[in-house]
């Protein structure tokens, strides 16, 4: 028999030492009180609205649905808000409520640096003490990243254990926070890892789909047909996708990194390629060999090279309610520079797979139905690594 | 037919010696079994390796690399655990991941333990929240999954001892394994509130590297798990690490 709390169909749970029991049973008890404190969430929304800049827009591309000509494709614009990512939307209710708890230092993994940024930006806000662990690889694919967090007062921990990369990271995250609890809050970035933390980081990120429906609204009349967003742990995916899971007509896509491709060993694509088991604090699918050793996973972009998916998408995919689709490097990489010189966004390397997606699929739609992208984040961080894909060697 | 695990407590002190099977080879973990057995050890706890130990300090996440670089893998384990059961009746625990059973099959796994004669089974990653799902399988096949309390545990002590079969794995100090200088938590008072409600035999580990500590802490327990400390000695000395283990467990038994 499975414990049923933090449950998402078989999914989720609670996988994770004694030691940190406490503290998670410590975090849910203060989310539960604080998620309906008016004051709290008076607080979270200020800052959401005059520091991060919401409400991000929802931006009818005009030039791109002529192009595709199927679907009318609107992008909503997560990329616009401040320190250029979703991620902000989490981690400022994260660090809101540790600061409640009084909890004075911030933790966090990262993976292409924008959870770490966003995390480094709400501690010098909040004025908390932060340090980050990042995969050393991802330190060099992403350089710039690492800079602005210590320009933002972060500690910035290069993990060099396994892969070197986010998954390693997490782990150096969670044992951290094991030795250190009491002063601390592990600030994790997306809708994974032990309960209430899936619980917690959808809610913080659903503001996304809440956003897209009232906008989808004005400027429609009606709701989309598809929303697309990519999916690499899964937050800025489920943000949004959660408000639209009760309305059956609008199809849920996520786009899994696929890296050099499925038939490949060079892939993140778990639910293409992942099976049911139990791993960072959470039952899902994982990327995994025959024994459970958790598979070296691979994808141009260190935001979604991670060979998990949160427990979430792991049941929407179970339910059929969603559906996930591997998207490829070159076909990421092509979609990175259409829609830069298409509409005149850079899209996030991990959005492009969504963007990539979308080039198939609107086609196929018809003129009166709508699309509506997440980019997740903007693309300038990624710029160097995408000219050194092309050939080309540019020093920032 | 192997002692139980009881067995292992009922002259005096318990020595629980931790190895990675596989580090540097399966031939080498064989020969640890009966050598530290010869020099003391009560109970072996054999860690079948995983990809990303996540309650692990640096040198057993070591350990666990050079055993799958190695080519270690469940099954060879088992086979393994064969052998040594035709040389010994030491009481023999497995340790490893929730994701190594899972994936084996809770079932097939409880199963196989059993055939091969493993007593017991310890999952850092399995609180008392999660472990039913493992327990009311391993329990058919008399297999006892060990409970651990930590330094935080405070009011689910209790809970947690109530429930415990086999020994309790009592965490010494916050973090991960790895050799500490001190351990400053009030094991004896953790101990002390497990006893309110079980007389299960209670062990302590987590920073354990010499005689010392391992006689001190073993003052308000029923035994000492030691594993970074004879790891460490085993990336070394690799091949040759049998006799410099022995030494090294002969010094701890003597002391306790």
């Amino acid at each position: 028999m499975t414990n049923e709390k933090g449950r998402f169909g078989i999914h989720g749970g609670q996988y994770i030492p004694e030691t940190l029991m406490n503290a998670v049973i410590e975090l849910e008890e203060a989310y539960e009180h604080y998620k309906n404190d008016p004051e709290f969430n008076k607080e979270l929304e200020d800052l959401l609205n005059d520091y991060a800049g919401r409400p991000s827009r929802l931006y009818y591309a005009k030039k791109m649905t002529e192009d595709l000509g199927g679907a009318k494709v609107y992008l909503k614009r997560e990329d616009l808000n401040h320190t250029g990512a979703h991620k902000v939307n989490n981690v400022l209710g994260q660090a809101l409520l540790a600061k409640k708890m009084g909890k004075t230092r911030l933790i966090a993994e990262t993976g292409a640096g924008q959870h770490g940024v966003a995390t480094a930006t709400a501690a010098a806000l909040m004025g908390m003490e932060c340090v980050i662990f990042m995969g050393i690889e991802d330190t060099v694919r992403q350089a710039l990243n690492v800079y602005r967090m210590r320009l933002l007062g972060a500690e910035v921990i290069p993990v060099t254990s396994g892969t070197g990369t986010l998954k390693d990271a997490c782990s150096a995250a969670f044992k951290e926070w094991t030795n250190r609890i009491s002063d601390t809050h592990y600030c994790l970035g997306s809708v994974m890892g032990p309960h209430p933390f899936p619980t917690i980081v959808r809610d913080f990120q659903a503001v996304i789909s809440k956003e897209i429906k009232e906008q989808c609204l004005e400027k429609e009349g009606k709701l989309p047909d598809a929303v697309l967003a990519c999916v690499g742990g899964g937050s800025n995916a489920i943000g949004t996708f959660y408000n639209f899971i009760e309305d059956k007509e609008v199809k849920l896509i996520g786009c899994e990194a696929a890296g050099r491709g499925v038939n490949t060993a060079e892939t993140a694509a778990t639910i293409a390629t992942g099976k049911l088991g139990i791993f960072h604090g959470m039952k899902s699918y994982f990327c995994q060999d025959e024994y459970g050793q958790i598979a070296p996973v691979y994808s141009i972009s260190a935001g979604l090279d991670y060979p998990g998916i949160g427990p979430e998408h792991a049941n929407l995919y179970d339910t059929g309610r969603a559906e996930y689709v591997p998207v490829t490097d070159e076909e990421a990489v092509e979609a990175f520079e259409y829609l830069s010189k298409m509409e005149g966004i850079i899209p996030a390397i991990e959005s492009s797979h969504a963007v990539a997606y979308a080039r198939k699929l609107v086609p196929t739609m018809s003129k009166d139905q709508i699309v509506v992208i997440t980019i997740s984040g903007r693309g300038d961080k990624d710029c160097a690594a995408i000219a050194r894909y092309r050939g080309e060697d540019i020093h920032e | 037919m192997s002692k139980s695990i009881r067995d292992a407590f009922t002259n005096g002190k318990a020595f629980i010696p931790f190895i990675t099977c596989g580090d540097p080879s399966l031939d080498i973990t064989e020969k640890l079994v009966y050598a530290m057995e010869g020099a003391g050890a009560t109970l072996i706890e054999l860690g079948i390796p995983f990809s990303d130990p996540t309650a692990e300090g640096p040198v057993i996440m070591a350990a666990d690399e050079r055993a799958l670089s190695a080519g270690t893998t469940t099954d060879k384990v088992f086979d393994l655990v064969v052998k040594i059961r035709k040389n010994t009746d030491i009481p023999l625990v497995f340790m490893t991941y929730a994701n190594v059973v899972f994936s084996y099959g809770i079932e097939k796994f409880a199963a196989k333990t059993k055939e091969v004669g493993v007593q017991g089974l310890i999952l850092p990653d399995v609180p008392y929240e999660e472990k039913d799902e493992f327990d009311e399988v391993l329990s058919k096949y008399g297999i006892e999954l060990i409970s651990m309390i930590a330094p935080t545990s405070n009011e689910r002590i209790k809970m947690i001892a109530s429930e415990a079969k086999g020994f309790l794995y009592c965490v010494s100090s916050l973090g991960v394994t790895g050799v500490r200088s001190t351990i400053n938590t009030d094991i004896g008072g953790m101990i002390k509130l497990a006893k309110e409600v079980s007389d299960i035999p209670c062990a302590v580990g987590f920073g354990i590297s010499n005689p010392e500590t391992a006689k001190k802490m073993t003052e308000f327990s029923d035994g000492a798990i030691v594993g970074s400390a004879i790891v460490k000695i085993i990336a070394e000395y690799g091949e040759n690490c049998v006799e410099p283990v022995t030494k090294f467990v002969k010094s701890i038994t003597d002391a306790i």
